[in-house]
């Protein structure tokens, strides 16, 4: 498929020669390679941030007949839309990035889980896996290299945002119904098909070829100490320039908001729907792991919006994504949406939000999943950081927007 | 994409259970571990839950259960791990490394608190208009959680529709707390997949094949997922009113029969510990009630073996010696209406192979109806029969359109274990403590074989102690001390045993009609087999196509159940696997103290084939009343 536009940034956004990280990955030991991921401190893409090479050594070092690398292209976070950019424009670093992972584990097999509604792009990544093949990038002996078969599949998901969820999208992947595994076991031990399994997210895999081009040190170049290299952004809401970008870590709020041309902001909400509201009196924080860690997703919002509005929105997402399998999820969340209908009709009571926020710290630990775990966050931050709008309209709201 | 193995069952309801070492003295086969502070050791791979309960810690629990794998989802047994952020569930969590475990911090308490809270929001109903008020999982956290109130409101109106389709099984789906027993009992333990998760969310529930009711689904009625439910969001569907109209009335003649199951676990019911049979005592407290006669199931399990074991050494006949109809060998038993059922809908090639006789339920139906309204000179149109079963698909099988063969429906009412515990409280009578008496006549006896019915592996031993006999002409106890046929017996989901017929005696009387020596069968080696649980039946069938050496057996008893009838879906809830055997144990007990414990030598058994089925077992009179046909059900209803 045809590249959207002209994308500038320092590693992703670079320009990049079909097959180089492979080529030169081949050339290296798969310890080497383990190794100069794990000197990159490159972290899961994903959200959840979890080290790279430790995923990837655990799997490694599980004994097993079959091994599998899984590309987790099912982006369903609200505002989240950078996966797509990099299927679409640069196919090419996600299918290598895999194809390494598969040599330094010792997997045969690549599986693209790809977000039900996705499927317009299916064909050219089809149409792309058969030039790979061709160039025998994919298939036996790969470049050359005896006793390195890899091959990559695409398996279409069915729309539901709990098989983002790791384990939740191996079930799936198996046909059966989409809900998360209980962990341990984890899929590096006993994943899709009860084999080790290492599950990346696709930008994740997209920076794995210019780690090996360029070595685990060159990455640590960008970012912040603790949160090495670049991250993709999905800017969305109210600015002039929405779009996906390519910016280090560290980046603060206040920086993003300027480069993307937003005004008047007053919240910014980072990590979609299960992540956290920013206030502007925050604005200064930075954007990193050991800051405000995120997915990628970014969403904008100006003075005119109604933020009771916008966390009803979100609830709203997670009563009916919830997979409904455990407690905590399944009614906490109905329960923390009947609270913001309280608000919004004004028949609640203070000790019964209390009561909800009591319950919503319940749900953060309690919760089978990532799922549940993070849903009660904007519940949370969006009612501490904006009570003053929110019970005493003071804000000057002028009936949302 | 294809998964290589078969992808029966999610596996996030499989257990994830990490091998455990033989010998965990050995380096690296324990962990140590602190539980709330306390240094413990312990095998690798046990779960926080086993660790708590080998060491008397409570840990609250709701959705686990001891005869189904691991869930992890209402989350009510979570506790704090050390260096974890989240708390975990402990019935899910292997123990791998020396964690510290606390299972009682302020934060795991409130957790959950705040679980019950929720699930009682959603729960609609209350508990004194429940059949599981005093009995239900959920209302025991509550109290044990000190619940005054609703913390986040209650459900005010139903959701859902009962279903009530079912012969058997009742479905009210507003009580559900979507623990997902059933789910795992339907999907992995008895392997039959009726039930599952539907829909996502909020609008989550427990639902069949397009939600369609359950009368539409390939249920088998095995009702095992009722006894696995927490709460009363299954139950059997109850005759009880019924039952009492029809004593209430003058004009009708309302007898019971009562099978052995019932009367070993009915005591449960009244507060004893398992495994107390309470045969003597109940045929009191039904006479109390006011059934007008008691009659004992055992007589016609007897009379069942009698026309079971002759149709089975008839299909040998034919099959070893005039080489017709190989394929009806093995013969299967019929006696469990939940395998039946399976049987029809899973596997409707082998209905051939099922044995045609009824099962003791429907035959004693049958005799009622005909023998004894002549014997007792009463109009059959006037007799209601009950029977108490342990079991929930016999509501089925007494509907079955076919069973009319007395002219009038054969068997009026199934009637569980717990509906009967029910009926006799409701009368003001505490069972244990009433005194002994006998079974009513003309079928006042019963052979221990008979009685053994309810275990699995006992129809089997039942039929080996007379076909042994009949065909040696020697004794049972020559070769199987005390007649306890102790291969067949136990627990073992499947038993194959082979027993060598070396000698054989003169031909009874009843057989000469048939052929006149047994010299066919000499030197011939029997081979048997017993499944029960149809999960291990499937794998008995699967290796019976596959032409394994299940397909040269000669007989092969099935028990829908697991455990077999005492492990029946209308007994007493709860059930585990030490329960079931302890029920199994008061069973066996009983037989050994009776004096008869062979079908053949019931004098009872003599009698009916003298004066009513005069053309002996598999006769034309006992063809009509006591056999039965079956219906290639496949993936449809009927």
């Amino acid at each position: 498929m045809e590249k959207l536009k002209e994308r500038n940034g320092k590693v992703l956004f670079s320009n990049y020669t079909l097959g180089e990280g492979v080529r030169k990955a081949l050339s290296l030991s798969r310890d080497d390679i383990l190794f100069e991921v794990k000197d990159s401190k490159l972290k899961g893409r994903g959200g959840a941030g979890f080290p790279v090479s430790t995923k990837w050594m655990l799997a490694a070092a599980a004994i097993a007949d079959e091994k599998y690398v899984i590309c987790n292209a099912d982006e369903g976070e609200p505002g989240t839309f950078k996966d797509r950019v990099l299927l679409v424009e640069y196919p090419e670093l996600v299918f290598e990035g895999m194809i390494i992972a598969g040599y330094a584990i010792g997997a045969k097999n690549g599986i693209v889980y790809l977000r039900g509604e996705y499927e317009y792009i299916r064909k050219s990544l089809e149409d792309f896996l058969v030039q790979m093949r061709k160039d025998n990038l994919l298939g036996k002996n790969i470049c050359g290299k005896e006793g390195f078969d890899f091959d990559i599949k695409i398996f279409l998901g069915s729309a539901a945002y709990i098989c983002g969820e790791e384990t939740a999208l191996i079930e799936s992947l198996e046909g059966h119904r989409g809900e998360a595994r209980n962990r341990p076991p984890y899929p590096v031990n006993t994943g899709y098909d009860g084999m080790p399994t290492s599950v990346n997210n696709v930008e994740t895999f997209a920076c794995v070829p210019h780690i090996i081009i360029n070595g685990g040190e060159w990455y640590n170049n960008f970012g912040t100490k603790k949160s090495s290299g670049t991250k993709l952004f999905s800017v969305s809401g109210d600015c002039e320039k929405p779009d996906v970008y390519e910016w280090e870590w560290g980046i603060t709020i206040n920086e993003l908001l300027e480069k993307v041309g937003a005004k008047n902001t007053k919240a910014v909400q980072v990590g979609g729907a299960s992540g956290i509201c920013v206030p502007k009196s925050e604005f200064d924080r930075k954007i990193a792991y050991e800051d405000i860690p995120t997915g990628g997703s970014i969403i904008i919002f100006n003075e005119n919006r109604d933020m009771l509005k916008v966390l009803k929105n979100f609830m709203e997402f997670f009563v009916e994504e919830s997979c409904g399998q455990c407690t905590p999820c399944r009614i906490g969340n109905t329960k923390l949406l009947e609270g913001v209908e309280m608000i919004e009709n004004e028949e609640y009571t203070f000790a019964y939000l209390n009561k909800l926020k009591d319950l919503g710290k319940t749900m953060q630990v309690a919760s089978k999943c990532g799922l549940g775990q993070s849903s009660p966050n904007s519940f949370l931050s969006i009612l501490e950081n904006f009570k003053d709008e929110i019970f005493y309209h003071e804000a000057g709201v002028e009936n949302g927007n | 994409m294809e998964t290589k193995k078969n992808g029966r069952a999610p596996v996030s309801q499989k257990p994830h259970r990490i091998e455990k070492p033989e010998h965990p003295e050995y380096i690296g086969g324990s962990v140590k571990i602190q539980i709330n502070e306390k240094e413990l050791t312990v095998p690798l791979g046990t779960t926080i839950l086993e660790a708590c309960r080998d060491n008397h810690i409570h840990v609250p629990t709701l959705c686990h259960h001891d005869d189904l794998c691991i869930a992890g989802v209402c989350r009510v047994c979570v506790v704090e791990v050390e260096n974890m952020h989240a708390l975990q569930a402990s019935c899910a969590f292997p123990i791998t490394a020396p964690i510290k475990i606390n299972t009682a911090t302020p934060m795991v308490r409130k957790a959950r608190k705040h679980i019950i809270d929720l699930l009682l929001s959603e729960h609609y109903g209350e508990c004194y208009s429940c059949f599981r008020n005093n009995n239900c999982e959920l209302q025991t956290l509550a109290k044990e959680y000190g619940v005054d109130h609703y913390n986040f409101g209650h459900i005010e109106k139903p959701k859902y529709k009962i279903d009530n389709s079912s012969y058997s099984v009742v479905r009210d789906m507003d009580k559900c707390v979507l623990c997902k027993r059933c789910i795992r009992t339907c999907i992995d333990l008895q392997e039959v997949g009726v039930l599952e998760a539907i829909g996502r969310g909020d609008e989550t529930h427990i639902g069949t094949f397009l939600d369609k009711q359950l009368s539409d689904v390939i249920c088998i009625n095995c009702g095992q997922c009722i006894n696995r439910c927490p709460t009363g969001a299954l139950r059997a569907n109850d005759p009880r009113d019924e039952i009492w109209e029809a004593i209430d009335n003058p004009k009708k003649h309302v007898v019971i029969q009562t099978a052995p199951s019932p009367r070993a676990a009915i005591g449960e019911e009244f507060g004893l510990e398992a495994g107390r049979s309470m045969t003597g005592e109940l045929n009191t407290a039904l006479r109390r009630i006011g059934f007008s006669k008691v009659f004992d199931t055992n007589f016609t399990a007897d009379l069942t073996i009698m026309e079971e074991g002759t149709e089975l050494i008839l299909r040998l006949y034919k099959a070893l010696v005039k080489g017709e109809d190989a394929d009806k060998v093995p013969q299967f038993t019929s006696c469990s209406p939940g395998w039946v059922k399976y049987l029809e809908h899973f596997y409707p090639e082998y209905i051939d192979n099922l044995s045609t006789a009824k099962s003791p339920q429907q035959m004693f139906g049958a005799v009622i109806k005909t023998f004894y309204a002549q014997e007792a000179n009463i109009d059959p149109a006037d007799i209601v029969t009950v029977a108490v079963m342990p079991c929930s698909a016999k509501k089925f099988e007494c509907n079955r359109s076919e069973m009319d063969d007395s002219g009038f429906k054969d068997v009026d009412y199934g009637l569980t274990t717990r509906e009967l515990a029910q009926m006799i409280k409701e009368t003001g009578i505490h069972l244990p403590e009433l005194p002994k008496s006998e079974f009513d006549n003309p079928f006042g006896e019963a052979s221990g074989a008979g009685l053994i019915f309810g275990a699995t592996g006992g129809v089997m031993e039942a039929a080996l102690r007379t076909v042994i006999e009949l065909v040696t002409g020697g004794k049972v106890e020559d070769l199987f001390e005390n007649a306890n046929i102790t291969p067949v017996r136990g627990f073992e989901g499947i038993r194959y045993v082979e027993l060598p017929i070396t000698e054989v005696g003169e031909v009874p009387e009843m057989y000469k009609k048939y052929f006149d020596s047994w010299d066919w069968l000499k030197g011939a080696t029997l081979k048997v087999a017993v499944a029960h649980g149809t999960a291990n039946a499937k794998k008995v069938m699967e290796d019976i196509k596959a032409g394994g050496k299940f397909s040269e057996c000669h007989f092969i008893e099935f028990m829908g159940c697991p455990g077999g009838c005492i492990g029946g879906g209308g007994q007493p809830i709860p059930t585990n696997a030490t329960i079931r055997a302890k029920r199994a144990e008061a069973i066996y007990a009983e037989d050994e103290g009776l004096p008869i414990r062979k079908s053949h030598e019931n004098p009872h058994i003599g009698y009916i084939y003298e004066k009513f089925l005069t053309d002996g077992p598999c006769g034309d009179k006992s063809h009509k009343l006591l056999h039965t046909t079956y219906t290639k059900r496949g993936e449809y209803i009927a």
